[in-house]
């Protein structure tokens, strides 16, 4: 399953291996249940140069891509079943930072 | 087999990404100090610095004051902190202090560790929605008031400041500027006097 995400133009999301320990990864977590996701791909991160930093960042920006590999687990019922992730991101330009937010990420299983 | 269904999550999730990365429409904003007339005082706060003290911003009137709203995670706030250590070096002596008001989430957890590898000089205290709100919601970061001997936001800094002489130029200026003024206690209108610049 891919989550498509588009970042305006001069932001930026720290990517979910930031180079410093202080930066917010983009994280996308799914709960544990009948539908499980057994893997989260993320894109390969840009390391651009910022005003602020001395040292690359590692980020993602523009339009990209993380995808989920789910399983359905031998209890899963056919039919429907939501599912509600987490999808932790903070973003910034060059010359200032958006406080960290954390968004729904809603989808539905249909097991067959 | 699983086959899945979005329920609206994409559009939703970039229209989301889209309007929280332009919600700050306000460029960075290099603000002049304001004219006396133009002032309003800097609202009050209580809020607890790294030793667990209780501080209050009215115990800082008399003093110039640089409050700096910043977080561990903000990158331009980085660049800006050692120029404040500088100035709280450098004019504390003269009626000059730092306070910088951390909005991390995650408290003094993620807070000292920083302050302890950046040796960070100045008080800092542990910032919440309510004090953000009080000062017009700060929806980003840095987000910088210097605030006059009177309790009064003397200008607003947005951003990463065009340079560390911006800021130097404007808490000289308000060190300089009324510096004999004593505002009386309510009430006690015999102990107000000024002496002239």
């Amino acid at each position: 399953m891919k989550l498509k995400a588009e970042i305006r133009p001069g932001f930026h999301v720290n990517s979910n291996t930031p180079n410093d320990e202080f930066l917010i990864p983009l994280k996308l977590t799914w709960p544990s249940g009948p539908v499980q996701a057994e893997q989260v791909i993320y894109p390969k991160p840009q390391l651009e140069k910022f005003a602020f930093s001395p040292n690359p960042v590692s980020v993602f920006t523009g339009t990209f891509e993380i995808v989920t590999r789910f399983k359905a687990g031998a209890n899963a019922m056919p039919g429907q079943t939501p599912i509600t992730g987490k999808l932790r991101f903070q973003a910034c330009n060059d010359k200032e930072c958006l406080p960290p937010r954390t968004l729904d990420v809603h989808v539905t299983a249909d097991v067959q | 087999m699983l086959k899945f269904v979005w329920t609206g999550l994409l559009l939703a999730l970039t229209a989301v990404l889209l309007s929280l990365s332009s919600c700050t429409e306000v460029p960075s904003v290099k603000a002049a100090v304001k004219s006396d007339k133009d002032r309003k005082l800097a609202p009050d706060f209580t809020l607890k610095d790294a030793d667990g003290k209780t501080v209050h911003l009215s115990d800082y009137k008399g003093k110039v004051v640089l409050l700096d709203f910043w977080a561990t995670w903000c990158g331009p706030c980085k660049i800006e902190i050692p120029w404040f250590m500088e100035f709280e070096q450098q004019y504390k002596d003269k009626g000059f202090a730092v306070l910088g008001v951390s909005m991390d989430e995650d408290g003094w957890t993620a807070v000292k560790p920083y302050l302890q590898q950046l040796k960070v000089n100045y008080r800092i205290v542990l910032g919440n929605d309510k004090v953000g709100d009080q000062y017009g919601g700060v929806d980003s970061l840095p987000t910088t008031f210097l605030i006059d001997r009177q309790g009064r936001i003397a200008s607003t800094h947005v951003g990463l400041s065009g340079g560390k002489e911006d800021f130097k130029n404007d808490i000289v200026h308000l060190l300089e500027t009324n510096r004999t003024s004593v505002y009386p206690p309510a009430g006690d209108a015999l102990a107000f006097f000024t002496r002239p610049n």
